[in-house]
């Protein structure tokens, strides 16, 4: 356990790095966007992860409520606390992509505003866990949450798009994924690859961090009913 | 099972039809927003037909949060809901009483603000209602089917009135676009197209959610 603990860091440290050069200096610069494309590498590895992470909460909450165990809600939470991070620099990149290639920050596309409302739902998550009352009824409630806005997701993909589809909008040109040049296309997995492996390191920190917490917890608690039942004694 | 659902139901009812708390709050909240629409987009009858389907869906939305939220808090004051909870029945049946209750409020509302709607903006409703009747049904329910679960579990944190609006909006909104949509064709107002998968998605929704949360009420009953 101890050695394994390095692996992962410095993996992440060397994939991000990697990703980094293959970034800077390995990929072509794109003919019409310029420069600014390369955001783009980033910006899908962040989203995918976030996607990734909200899968993750789904499925820790489902495992918590058959099993309730502790740890199955603190992996939710950790999974859910970096996919909001994740889901947040998606919602900074694109626009910092959009507006010199579309003229815009902002535009209703189906994909942006999938991402701000997974973006609401999850805040959502968040902010319910700090007002529950209670480490079993904050773990119950959220794996709720975790479900059902999870079962959501494709439902609201799906009123998104055809909402869009109806309404007419300013066109926004250019799928990303029209002839990618093969060195774009290495870059880019190199780039999700990176982004997963800290996606990882970061929910294991935050997994391993809550589970240090409940256990300081329980000791604490086990030392004050030592305290209490030696002063009864006295 | 029905005859519990039944009960819940019509507990709710009366309790409602004594007091009129949660309608006459929901109602008198949804006019103002109509009238705050009014000051605030100074609208012409026919700016006021084209948007009228989502002002009625913000004031619905709204006002429904209001009464959603009622619908557990009052459970907690009285102490019912321990006596809820110690009743041998299914839980799965508490929460289809009260969702039905939650949508009829709802409908309820719904019925009082569309004249309110027609006459303040004028805008002809009469030989649409049975298709708004619809609509509105399907959406009530779609709002409801969650909003009765989150209802239950926002009245034990802290913050309760605050909690729920912010975790039922976003989760709502395939039914929020559906309504929309499905209202503003029926008004005539729509931008034309395929309609009948706005109703094919509030029957999803629907059907997806009160399944959903008919299955994990039990957890948000707990204490």
């Amino acid at each position: 356990m101890k050695g394994r603990d390095y692996l992962l860091p410095l993996l992440v440290l060397f994939a991000v790095l990697a990703a980094l050069y293959m970034i800077g200096f390995y990929s072509p610069i794109e003919r019409e966007q310029g420069v600014v494309q390369k955001i783009f590498y980033i910006h899908v590895a962040i989203a995918w992860n976030a996607f990734l992470a909200f899968f993750v909460v789904f499925a820790f909450s489902f495992r918590y409520l058959t099993s309730r165990e502790q740890r199955w809600d603190n992996r939710a939470h950790a999974a859910a606390e970096v996919g909001v991070l994740f889901c947040t620099l998606v919602l900074i990149t694109g626009p910092i992509w959009a507006r010199p290639v579309w003229g815009v920050w902002w535009t209703w596309d189906a994909r942006l505003t999938l991402t701000l409302v997974l973006w609401l739902i999850y805040v959502g998550y968040l902010m319910l866990r700090h007002y529950v009352v209670g480490t079993e009824k904050r773990a119950v409630f959220s794996a709720v949450l975790g479900i059902v806005g999870f079962i959501d997701v494709p439902l609201v993909y799906f009123a998104i798009r055809w909402w869009r589809t109806q309404h007419p909008q300013p066109v926004v040109a250019g799928g990303e994924d029209a002839g990618l040049d093969p060195r774009m296309a290495a870059t880019l997995w190199v780039s999700v690859a990176a982004l997963t492996l800290l996606f990882l390191y970061l929910y294991r920190l935050r997994a391993r961090a809550f589970d240090l917490q409940d256990e300081a917890d329980e000791i604490e608690r086990r030392l004050e009913d030592v305290a209490v039942s030696s002063k009864g004694v006295r | 099972m029905l005859h519990t659902i039944a009960t819940i139901l019509w507990k709710d009812l009366k309790i409602e039809l004594r007091s009129r708390e949660a309608l006459t709050a929901s109602f008198i909240f949804c006019a103002l927003v109509l009238v705050i629409f009014n000051f605030t987009l100074e609208l012409g009858t026919e700016e006021a037909r084209r948007l009228g389907a989502g002002f009625l869906w913000i004031a619905f939305a709204f006002g429904g949060v209001l009464s959603l939220n009622r619908s557990f808090a009052l459970e907690k004051e009285e102490g019912c809901a321990k006596s809820l909870m110690l009743a041998p029945v299914d839980r799965g049946a508490i929460y289809a009483g009260k969702m039905l209750a939650n949508s009829i409020f709802m409908l309820i509302t719904q019925a009082l603000v569309l004249p309110l709607f027609a006459v303040f903006f004028n805008v002809p409703v009469a030989s649409k209602v049975p298709m708004l009747a619809l609509i509105f049904l399907l959406g009530s329910l779609g709002f409801s089917s969650v909003g009765t679960l989150f209802s239950a579990m926002a009245a034990s944190t802290r913050m309760r009135e605050l909690m729920l609006p912010l975790l039922l909006f976003p989760v709502s909104i395939p039914v929020l676009i559906g309504s929309v949509e499905a209202t503003a064709w029926a008004l005539g107002a729509g931008p034309g197209g395929d309609v009948s998968f706005w109703f094919k998605l509030l029957v999803v929704y629907d059907v997806v959610f009160i399944t959903v949360s008919f299955l994990v009420f039990e957890y948000a009953m707990e204490e």
